[in-house]
């Protein structure tokens, strides 16, 4: 719209994003995100079923978002938000974010004795856990077919995730040393372009 | 006298916040020495309790910072908790993006956003072996993630919530079936 701030391109969608809507994805993925399946999520709610961003822009945000400290969905809600309706848009975005999940532990707390004799709650939990870890993986493979055929990415892609998840080698290290060279990779090289 | 529990409280979590690299799973260790040893907040005992709530709730696993403030005073203690422990990092994130997204269509950001995408592909599938690992996964549990990641492999644009109810009552029903 024409009141945008020229600083803050528009959504791809071209659209202005409304802070209800921000409000309401952000208040159910943290209301319904059990076990850590929540990048999954993200991804599945702004890049696949919303389109407010492009894949690449929230795989890179992503990559941004696990190096800086805090919690991952948490700083990703900031990047998307963010890039959605500026720093209103982040605050909405983590504020409802952790709205739910922390009513949850609170209540969970006052209610522990009570809650802690359903034996089939732990199983339902579980079961949520793997499903969303599902739509994780549904995620990763998605993301890494964009890298099949480039030598570089796929290397970048698969050290990632062998050095992190394999060997379990702290993030920190691991990124700062494949970042520059796969950025390196990727940089534009006139002598090619020409 | 609150002052004396709730200032240190606010000062261990912001400290936490800004040393949280690799987020929530990081921090469970850092998080159970200060509560229990240095600040004596809580037993090891509900330590271990509070981590099991947390896991239960939807949500960042570090929540469980709500939890040790609650024992700590309450209301106040969960909220001053909470918003130490999330507040710092995201404005920290906030800077770094900014940055980030005011310099977006130049050529070296293509190429910064060209070389990070694949390391985010990644990490996700890093994510899903983590998680597994952390879960304590067995062949019930991977089968539902590997079943849920068919189902939405076929229907790619259908609803997350969808997945994770199918996937809590195939759970239930399996340990029903076993017990």
């Amino acid at each position: 719209m024409s009141q945008d701030v020229v600083t803050s391109p528009p959504s791809t969608s071209g659209a202005r994003v409304g802070l209800p809507s921000i409000f309401i994805v952000f208040f159910k993925l943290g209301a319904f995100s059990f076990g850590g399946g929540l990048t999954g999520w993200v991804y599945q709610e702004v890049v696949a079923i919303r389109r407010w961003m492009s894949e690449e822009e929230l795989l890179s945000g992503l990559a941004l978002c696990q190096v800086l400290p805090g919690a991952n969905v948490t700083n990703l809600s900031v990047f998307v938000g963010l890039k959605l309706r500026g720093i209103i848009g982040a605050t909405v975005a983590v504020g409802a974010l952790l709205t739910a999940p922390f009513l949850a532990v609170i209540s969970f707390a006052l209610i522990y004795d009570r809650i802690a004799s359903l034996a089939w709650l732990s199983p339902a939990m579980d079961g949520i856990s793997a499903a969303a870890t599902g739509l994780l993986l549904v995620v990763g493979l998605k993301s890494s077919a964009r890298a099949v055929g480039k030598l570089a990415p796929m290397l970048a892609l698969a050290a990632t995730a062998v050095m992190v998840g394999i060997l379990q080698w702290p993030l920190l290290p691991v990124v700062l040393c494949v970042a520059p060279v796969s950025i390196w990779a990727a940089w534009p090289r006139k002598s090619r372009d020409a | 006298m609150r002052e004396t529990l709730l200032i240190p409280l606010a000062l261990t979590f912001i400290s936490f916040s800004l040393t949280s690299i690799g987020g929530g799973p990081s921090l469970f260790a850092p998080m159970q020495h200060e509560a229990v040893d240095v600040h004596h907040w809580i037993t090891a005992r509900e330590f271990v309790e509070m981590f099991a709530m947390s896991r239960a709730a939807p949500g960042p696993g570090s929540m469980l910072c709500a939890l040790i403030g609650w024992k700590v005073d309450g209301w106040a203690g969960a909220i001053i908790a909470t918003l130490a422990l999330f507040v710092p990092s995201s404005l920290l994130c906030y800077a770094v993006a900014r940055v980030w997204n005011s310099h977006r269509g130049k050529a070296w950001h293509t190429a910064v956003q060209e070389g990070l995408a694949p390391i985010g592909a990644g990490l996700i599938l890093a994510g899903v072996l983590a998680i597994g690992r952390v879960a304590g996964a067995g062949p019930l549990w991977w089968g539902i993630a590997v079943l849920a990641a068919g189902i939405l492999g076929l229907r790619p644009r259908l609803h997350p919530m969808v997945l994770l109810v199918i996937g809590g009552v195939a759970a239930v029903i399996a340990w029903k079936l076993s017990a």
